[in-house]
């Protein structure tokens, strides 16, 4: 692979008070490439998530997608970008969060056609028109006009995915999309996301679905206390099993789920 | 009877330009407060710290101070200031400093009960933040900023009254000046309650109204 990583991030640290959470990260991910993270709680996977979309401000290292430095003009710690230079490198990563957090107020469709509008300047045909072909692609042609309440957690959540991706986002990043769910609706999400990797989208995805982040990635990232302790191809990463004990411990947990 | 009705008669025409002037004063103070109050609310939730704290000193001062002072201050302490309201204005601008410093509450209390999530959502898909509070945070948080401010709003109506104390013929006052003529309290007295009740009795009218509109919206 010779091109440029699309996302770059280097020696990325943050802290939350006296708490280093993330401790000098280093990843790159490259177009079409989709990249899970997995690890046990509190080891810096959701954060390292969100300092891509800059919902956190990281204090050191960088992180650059397609070059251009997330969050601050120059160097981290440095001058944060105004807010609408923000705004528009936001509008270039889609997110899509454990909680679903829709828009109460807007149904379905609005959601998907709130950033189409204001961001992207979409009429609102054409606005209409993208949503309800995402919409469609995640299998909820027929609850356009629902009001989020009126879903279930799983179609909340594909709604989610449609929000993010009718962005035409470079690269997606998913942060526990599925831990909020009932288990049997897990696959209705897992199986969008699949698909969404089938056709090429770039994606940084943290979760706990060992089996699916094993079938569905290009590579695995396993992140202890706040720096990458191990990661490879599903494969390579399976094989270091036997010399990484956290490894092998935490994957011990999930090996009744996932034989 | 025909006395009273007579007594009535004579008023009406006095106590309707009051009236007229109690809801000139209660409009400009309900829109500059509310206005003023939003956007002072939402400084005191997302703006810099030393932001946040001259406007929790601001309210804290004015809701301490009893509207009656306030209102005698901003009369009576400004002129030397070099500052010379006429007292229609100084009894406005006492009674929306006064407003005003309830409506950052209640926008303050209204914002903050929206989840972070809304707002990181809403800055995910790319929204700058003037958008995010106009399309994501403003329309959820209306629902639960409504019922306390049409209440606010009614009082605004009934505290306009006090404008009758710097000489503003309002309602109050002209009903007063009507008695000092025909000295004849009681109907007239009744009859100006009546009036500040139809006002005050619409207007929480509306507000269940405007509920039931903002209904729909559930987390």
């Amino acid at each position: 692979m010779s091109a440029t990583p699309l996302l770059q991030i280097a020696r990325l640290t943050k802290s939350f008070g006296s708490n280093q959470v993330l401790k000098s990260v280093d990843l790159d991910v490259t177009a079409g490439e989709v990249v899970t993270v997995i690890g046990p709680s509190g080891g810096g996977k959701t954060t390292l998530l969100r300092c891509v979309n800059f919902l956190e401000a990281y204090d050191g290292g960088s992180i650059k997608i397609d070059g251009r430095e997330v969050g601050y003009v120059d160097n981290a710690g440095g001058r944060k970008r105004g807010e609408v230079d923000l705004a528009a490198m936001r509008a270039e990563t889609g997110m899509v969060f454990q909680s679903f957090n829709l828009f109460p107020h807007l149904t379905a469709e609005q959601n998907v056609m709130l950033g189409l509008q204001r961001v992207r300047k979409k009429p609102l045909k054409e606005a209409q028109e993208i949503a309800r072909h995402w919409l469609d692609r995640v299998g909820l042609a027929h609850k356009t006009k629902s009001l989020p309440y009126e879903l279930s957690g799983g179609q909340q959540q594909r709604v989610g995915i449609a929000r993010a991706v009718a962005m035409d986002p470079k690269i997606l990043l998913l942060d526990e999309i599925t831990s909020a769910l009932d288990p049997e609706l897990v696959n209705e999400v897992l199986d969008v996301v699949r698909k969404l990797a089938t056709d090429g989208m770039t994606m940084l995805i943290v979760t706990h679905e060992i089996a699916f982040a094993r079938d569905a990635s290009h590579r695995i990232i396993f992140m202890t206390d706040g720096s990458v302790s191990a990661h490879g191809k599903p494969d390579e990463l399976m094989a270091q099993v036997a010399s990484n004990e956290r490894l092998r411990n935490f994957l011990s947990r999930f090996s009744a789920a996932t034989h | 009877m025909a006395q009273l009705i007579d007594a009535i008669v004579y008023a009406i025409p006095y106590l309707m330009s009051g009236l007229g002037m109690t809801l000139l004063v209660s409009l400009i103070v309900v829109v500059l407060s509310l206005v003023a109050g939003v956007v002072l609310g939402v400084g005191l939730i997302y703006g810099p710290l030393s932001l946040r704290w001259l406007i929790r000193l601001l309210t804290d001062s004015i809701r301490g101070i009893p509207i009656l002072v306030l209102i005698f201050a901003v009369y009576y302490g400004l002129p030397p200031l070099g500052l010379n309201l006429s007292s229609f204005w100084a009894a406005v601008l006492a009674l929306t400093l006064f407003k005003t410093a309830q409506v950052i509450e209640y926008t303050r209390g209204a914002v903050s009960s929206i989840p972070r999530g809304q707002m990181e959502a809403a800055k995910s898909i790319g929204l700058i933040f003037g958008q995010r509070l106009r399309y994501v945070i403003f329309p959820q948080a209306t629902r639960r900023f409504l019922p306390p401010w049409v209440n606010g709003v009614t009082d605004a109506v009934k505290g306009s009254a006090l404008v009758s104390l710097l000489g503003v013929v309002d309602l109050m006052q002209a009903i007063n000046q009507v008695i000092g003529r025909t000295y004849e309290p009681m109907p007239l007295y009744l009859l100006g309650a009546v009036m500040y009740f139809a006002i005050n009795y619409s207007l929480s009218s509306l507000s269940r109204v405007l509920e039931r509109r903002y209904a729909y919206i559930k987390e």
